[in-house]
């Protein structure tokens, strides 16, 4: 057995050994595999990015006005300036009721009881039927001579038809009924995720249950909520048939998307639709970058059982 | 104390309760049972706890430990019976109402919380004052080795000091009863040994009553005054770590308290509380405990520790010939696991100079043999059967 290293000895001697490629990308958190993520990234920017780009140039060229013309049109003419209020009216207090509806609901749903499955059906079937299934199934359900109305009727509790339908409320009725469902599953995924066992700890620690969903599962829960929000708001944002059709698209619920078509394609000034178009985008992102910029002071660690 | 079912009591301060008193008179649990649809998970449970007991829930996985602590708890409804603290029925009081401090299997630490609000939120819930608050959590941290880690998050604390948060955060308030479901399983050997006695002092210097569950025998003997040995969701036996070392009721008992050699013998002979038991090439003396119906030619469990078995000397009788397979050194004795010719195994503590394939001829004194006639098929008591039964006074 001669000519073995004695054991003590490093076996080799020199600079430390470097670590794995791999891990040195890690710990600048970059992973391989993400290059597989180039060709569709590819497609987006041939899909969005080109068409928005495009869009972009198209509103700096309006007929008249500069480089700034048809902005500064969108914001001078007061019909198409309330276009900004009436979305916002109408996204923020759908978005707002889409969650506020869906905590309490997911809340109780976490518990199995019978019917639950039926119930959960009940309230994920709208996204099954399209904007335009729910605006007929509003105006023919909520309509002047639809039967909530000649309900209200016949129990004598309106003498004349409550006006629902080719207004504000209309719209707002349809967006809540379509968006409520992605709101719910939403946060019910979320809430789902929160350890039942936090709310039993926060029991034996004296906490009742306004203390235990105010102090343990809202707080864990808020974040999930402010991605629902966004996504809720966004939907609504870009609401425009149900705005056409149960709303008054001509008044209270004109709202930018209509606006941006009807300068498009009812009077053919492209450079002015588009310009509505960005406007849209922007306020949006503005919405999007306030609400994320909130959440991100938020606790977004894990919600599981062990911390 | 009112009649009103709320026993919390927030503003207790630890001069209060003074040290040997206990918050807690009695607790005792009347035929507590609690099953999942048609699995019963925990068979009527009889149990009195006396104030400042340290009872050990000891059991397999599975066999209902934590089930009984939640039912306890107030976190499970009870399928049947009642708790009664001092008089009072607590069974139907909700878990934030019972006052009774929990530390969980899983932790169950609040994620969104640092260290310092784990464990002050019990105290927050209760209204208890700021400065009061400060006070008593910077003790308790202090007294679990957690004062650097206080502005930590859980997600930020290795598994041993998570555990230690749960444990903060359940004796902060001070409870009249704490419950611990496994506190030490994730902690590491030495730390385990020093979280051991810091429990048991911490539960003599606050005058707790405490309820622990584990699967380690060693924990539960050393840290228990009284230990309840659950098998399948049904009660073993009930007594004191001497008694259960000593007397175990029956061969899952006798598992449990170190008796590796469980082997299943013929009676051959019985004369008084001895019995010579046979199968195969093994043929032993032993003393007949449990009580079962014994007579020859039925069936009886015979467990032997470790330690009792031992190399026979020369013109001993020895019980079995066998074969060392596997040599554990365990420091100053070697473990070692050695195979009849029948494929029996026997488990031996050797002093040293026993290496495997060697052939040994081991014996056990006829009163370290403990022998369980095996239930059955004759008439005669269930030995693990009604839980009341089993119950050995202090
Ligand atoms: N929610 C449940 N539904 C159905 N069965 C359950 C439920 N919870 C527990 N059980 C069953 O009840 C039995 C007792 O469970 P329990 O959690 O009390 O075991 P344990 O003694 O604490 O075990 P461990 O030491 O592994 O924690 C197990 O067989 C388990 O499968
Ligand atoms: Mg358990």
């Amino acid at each position: 057995m001669s000519g073995l290293p004695v054991g003590t000895a490093p076996a080799v001697a020199g600079p430390p050994a470097k670590a794995a490629l791999r891990h040195r990308l890690a710990e600048r958190g970059m992973d391989r595999t993400l290059l597989l993520v180039l060709p569709a990234a590819l497609a987006v920017i041939a899909l969005f990015c080109y068409p928005f780009l495009y869009g972009l140039q198209l509103s700096f060229q309006p007929a008249k006005g500069g480089v700034f013309g048809a902005y500064r049109q969108f914001f001078a003419e007061p019909f198409s300036r309330k276009s900004v209020w009436a979305t916002f009216s109408l996204a923020i207090p759908a978005s707002l009721i889409n969650v506020g509806v869906s905590v309490p609901i997911s809340y109780r749903m976490r518990r199995d009881f019978r019917g639950k499955r039926l119930l959960l059906a009940l309230l994920v079937v709208p996204i099954t039927l399209g904007t335009v299934l729910t605006a007929e199934g509003i105006l023919e359900f909520y309509g002047p001579a639809g039967w909530f109305n000649r309900t209200l009727h016949l129990l004598g509790l309106a003498d004349s038809p409550v006006q629902l339908t080719m207004n504000y409320t209309g719209v707002l009725l349809s967006l809540v009924i379509s968006g409520f469902p992605f709101a719910y599953l939403l946060t019910h995924s979320y809430l789902s995720g929160i350890h039942p066992s936090l709310e039993k700890a926060a029991a034996t620690l004296g906490a009742g249950w306004w203390q235990r969903f105010r102090y343990v599962t809202f707080p864990l829960l808020l974040p999930g909520l402010m991605t629902t929000f966004c996504l809720s708001f966004v939907m609504a944002f870009a609401v425009f048939p149900s705005a056409m059709m149960v709303g008054d698209p001509n008044g209270s619920t004109h709202v930018i998307s209509i606006e941006a078509y009807q300068a498009a394609l009812e009077r053919f000034d492209y450079a002015q639709g588009s310009a509505d178009a960005m406007i849209m985008t922007a306020l949006m992102l503005v919405v999007l970058a306030a609400v994320t910029g909130l959440r991100s002071r938020l606790y977004r660690g894990s919600t599981g059982g062990k911390g | 104390m009112s009649t009103v079912p709320d026993m919390t009591d927030g503003a207790r301060t630890p001069a209060a309760a003074s040290p040997a008193g206990s918050q807690l008179g009695e607790l005792r649990l009347r035929g507590v049972s609690r099953a999942y649809g048609s699995y019963t998970a925990l068979h009527p449970l009889d149990l009195t706890i006396r104030g400042g007991e340290f009872v050990a829930l000891l059991g397999p996985s599975g066999c209902g430990k934590t089930t009984a602590l939640n039912c306890l708890a107030g976190l499970l409804p009870l399928t049947a019976g009642e708790i009664v603290l001092d008089g009072r029925r607590v069974d139907t009081v909700p878990p934030e109402k019972r006052g009774f401090g929990m530390v969980f299997q899983n932790y169950a630490l609040f994620p969104h919380l640092t260290v310092r609000g784990n464990v002050a939120f019990g105290l927050k819930m209760r209204g208890v004052g700021r400065a009061e608050t400060t006070r008593r959590v910077d003790e308790v941290l202090r007294l679990v080795r957690l004062t650097e880690q206080a502005h930590k998050h859980p997600g930020q604390l290795s598994g041993g000091q998570q555990q230690r948060v749960a444990i903060a955060r359940a004796i902060v308030m001070e409870p009249p009863l704490v419950l611990m479901d496994e506190p030490l399983s994730n902690l590491d050997a030495a730390l385990r040994l020093e979280m051991r006695s810091e429990i048991r002092r911490i539960h003599q210097e606050f005058g707790l009553t405490t309820v622990y569950v584990t699967h380690d025998q060693e924990e539960a003997l050393s840290l228990a005054d009284r230990l309840v040995v659950l098998e399948a969701g049904r009660v073993s036996q009930i007594g004191t770590p001497a008694e259960l070392y000593e007397h175990p009721a029956d061969p899952h008992v006798a598992a449990f308290m170190g008796y590796r050699n469980l082997l299943a013998l013929d009676v051959v002979s019985v004369r008084g509380s001895r019995a010579v038991v046979q199968r195969r090439g093994l043929r032993l003396t032993g003393t007949l405990v449990g009580g079962g119906p014994v007579a020859e030619g039925r069936e009886a469990t015979v467990a032997i520790r470790p330690e009792d078995v031992r190399v026979a000397g020369p013109g001993e009788q020895p019980i079995a010939e066998a074969v060392a397979q596997i040599v554990e050194y365990h420091g100053r004795a070697l473990h070692v696991e050695a195979v009849t010719g029948d494929g029996d195994r026997i488990h031996l503590r050797a002093d040293g100079g026993i290496r495997p394939g060697d052939a040994l001829a081991v014996t056990v004194d006829a009163d370290r043999a403990l022998l369980f006639p095996s239930p059955g098929t004759g008439p005669g008591p269930d030995p693990a059967g009604a839980p009341g039964a089993a119950e050995v006074s202090r």
